[in-house]
């Protein structure tokens, strides 16, 4: 079966006075058809970058320099505007964090869903009324016809979001890319949010980018994940695997840094250290200065290691008995 | 029996919009226009005890920080009265009020937005002991230098200004700021809600040896109830402006007596243990401009039955240090077996 989205070798630089800032920097992974994989980072790892590598939407300064995004075999890059068009919001739809920010708040929801299926599909407005109106019911919106000519800002947090994912399925896209969807909402609506997205990812067969910093959230959802730190990937593969047993020093560091990893009332165990500035980077492994496997040899670029459905970049990674 | 530090006795706070003079003329042509009033806090009682460290949890809107202010001092209540070391704030005067103010400190979520851009580290710091003649003029560059190494900041940066650190290293200046009137209290309102998970682990850190050093009492108000069981000796749920269940955090966590904290539990995601289905409650929070009659979590509630929706219900002993206001603490065990089979059907 041939893979919804192949990256390879991705690297968009920012061009800033200060020097180049290599926000993703030789970036490379495939996304399977009705595949949820989790991408998760801190904040600065570039991992909403490279969301926004794919669907184009990287402005000056910034600049995909290098590498190639394969969706359904063709090339993103090679694209014309024009033909990046037919695709963006129709064969690959973006969720945003903060849908307040995405949603017009001077037009009705309605208005903006019609929009949206009249800029890709040649029908009447009623029918894409209709169409809108089904969106809003399957994504969990009581009274869908009703609130079709509601505001925004009449809506409350979950439900914008609801209706922020309504628009993305209006076309049934084969890939979704959700950049921390649900970041922002309280832990009942986002327990309602991972619901339905789950639901309606297996219903539609849509392969889905889950861009989040909560390992819990991608850990309940996601097939498979990719941790990335410092404008690279440093560990990628099946989420069982990767958070019982992971091989890069960083994937463990995080997951031994949540609460829920030391006993109540002892001492947490953070990384040391800080993450590196993107204008600044040290020269081999990023994460060499924070690592307590670091040997001489880090100075130097890791490559990128391939073992039994896992990747990983580290000179010193875990070893597992089972591995 | 000891004084708590803290307390609140019977506290409520009405946020109301005055109506406007187009309304009210409106309203002398029989437009019939009220006053919205949202309830932010109803009538909750909650006592901090010297050297506890309270949790209070709860999602957006259920007026955990607006308990935190009235508690801190920052913000009079509508009713009731909060007591500082067992006297009514209303009735502190002069010196004993002061004393209060500066002993109670708040570290808030965003420090961008509470340390002025356009002060250095050293006056963002060293103003508040200056003023109140906790450091002599002369000395307070030494007092701040050993305050932020104590958080874990480089006494080299004291004459920078705020935009010139990381999200973590602000937080750290604005619990510096905190620590420098030598407070009793601090009233933490999700200060570590914005940062990645290992800076988190960092400050959760420097917390707690904080409070090992200068035998402090914390109010921690978080919505991340990962980061409450870890720090807290008692844990506070709040839903739509009341205390809905309080219990040390392995009780709660094992036992939750009311729905809410039952689903708040059961729908926290984790790394730990990794849940593959989801099954939400129903529904929204719903809005506190006209909060739903009798128990508040009644809409959402799987176990709802008819008392839910008239009567609230009140705080009741569950066991040694666990209370939960829900109407099926009354029930016996079979009744309420029958009362959930009665909603199912």
């Amino acid at each position: 079966m041939t893979p919804v989205l192949e990256v390879r070798n991705l690297s968009t630089h920012f061009m800033t006075r200060r020097g180049v800032l290599k926000a993703v920097d030789d970036v490379s992974f495939t996304v399977g058809q009705r595949e949820i994989v989790g991408l998760v980072g801190e904040s600065g790892s570039g991992k909403s970058i490279t969301g926004f590598s794919i669907l184009g939407l990287v402005d000056p300064p910034g600049r995909v320099v290098n590498g190639q995004i394969l969706f359904n075999g063709g090339d993103l890059l090679k694209m014309s505007p024009t033909a990046m068009r037919t695709i963006r919001g129709k064969r690959i739809a973006m969720i945003f964090q903060d849908p307040m920010m995405t949603l017009n708040p001077v037009l009705s929801v309605g208005t903006q869903m019609i929009e949206t299926v009249q800029a890709h599909d040649r029908v009447s407005r009623a029918e894409a009324r209709a169409r809108s109106r089904d969106a809003l019911g399957l994504v969990g919106i009581p009274s869908p016809e009703e609130r079709l000519d509601s505001y925004p800002h009449q809506f409350s947090g979950g439900m914008r979001q609801r209706v922020a994912i309504a628009i993305a399925l209006l076309h049934r896209p084969d890939l979704i890319i959700a950049d921390e969807p649900t970041t922002a909402l309280d832990v009942t609506i986002q327990s309602q949010i991972l619901f339905e997205i789950k639901r309606l990812a297996a219903e539609f067969g849509m392969a889905l980018i889950w861009i989040s910093h909560d390992l819990g959230v991608v850990a309940a959802l996601a097939d498979r994940i990719m941790v990335m730190y410092a404008g690279r990937i440093v560990e990628a593969g099946q989420v069982d695997g990767v958070l019982s047993e992971p091989r890069h020093p960083y994937t463990s560091g995080l997951l031994s840094a949540v609460p829920a990893a030391v006993p109540r009332g002892e001492p947490l165990r953070p990384i040391p250290g800080f993450a590196p500035s993107p204008l600044s980077r040290p020269s081999g492994c990023a994460f060499r200065d924070r690592c307590a496997r670091a040997t001489d040899i880090c100075a130097t670029e890791p490559m990128l290691e391939i073992a039994a459905g896992r990747e990983f970049r580290c000179f010193h990674p875990h070893l597992w008995s089972a591995a | 029996m000891t004084i708590p530090l803290v307390e609140a006795v019977e506290v409520s706070r009405r946020f109301s919009r005055k109506l406007d003079y187009a309304e009210k003329i409106a309203n002398l042509f029989g437009a019939g226009l009220e006053e919205k009033t949202v309830h932010a806090v109803d009538g909750v009682d909650l006592a901090v005890y010297p050297g506890e460290v309270v949790g209070l949890v709860g999602e957006s809107g259920c007026g955990k920080s607006t308990l935190g202010r009235i508690m801190a001092g920052i913000m009079p209540p509508s009713d009731g009265e909060v007591r500082w070391q067992g006297k009514s704030l209303t009735a502190l005067q002069g010196d004993e009020k002061r004393a209060m103010r500066l002993s109670a400190q708040m570290i808030f979520q965003d420090p961008m937005s509470t340390l002025n851009p356009r002060k250095r580290v050293i006056d963002l710091i060293g103003e508040a002991p200056k003023v109140h003649g906790i450091v002599k003029g002369r000395k307070v560059r030494d007092y701040v230098a050993s305050l932020t190494e104590r958080v874990g900041l480089d006494a080299s940066y004291l004459d920078r200004y705020p935009h010139q650190f990381s999200g973590g290293q602000r937080q750290r200046i604005g619990i510096a700021r905190a620590l420098a009137v030598k407070p009793k209290l601090l009233v933490c309102d999700e200060s570590v809600a914005a940062l990645d998970v290992s800076i988190q682990a960092q400050i959760l850190n420097l917390f707690m040896d904080l409070k090992r050093e200068f035998g402090l009492t914390y109010l921690f108000i978080s919505h991340d109830l990962g980061v409450v069981k870890h720090i807290c000796d008692r844990v506070v749920v709040m839903y739509l402006g009341r205390v809905v269940e309080s219990a040390t955090p392995d009780e709660l966590f094992d036992n939750p007596k009311h729905p809410y904290t039952q689903a708040l539990i059961r729908e926290l995601p984790s790394v730990t243990d990794r849940r593959r289905v989801f099954t939400p409650i129903k529904g929204e929070i719903p809005s506190p401009l006209h909060p739903p009659p009798g128990c508040h979590f009644h809409p959402r509630c799987p176990k709802a039955f008819d008392r839910c929706r008239v009567e609230r219900p009140v705080l009741k002993k569950n066991g040694p240090g666990h209370i939960s206001a829900c109407h099926l603490n009354d029930l016996s065990v079979t009744e309420t077996k029958n009362a959930t089979a009665e909603t199912a059907i």
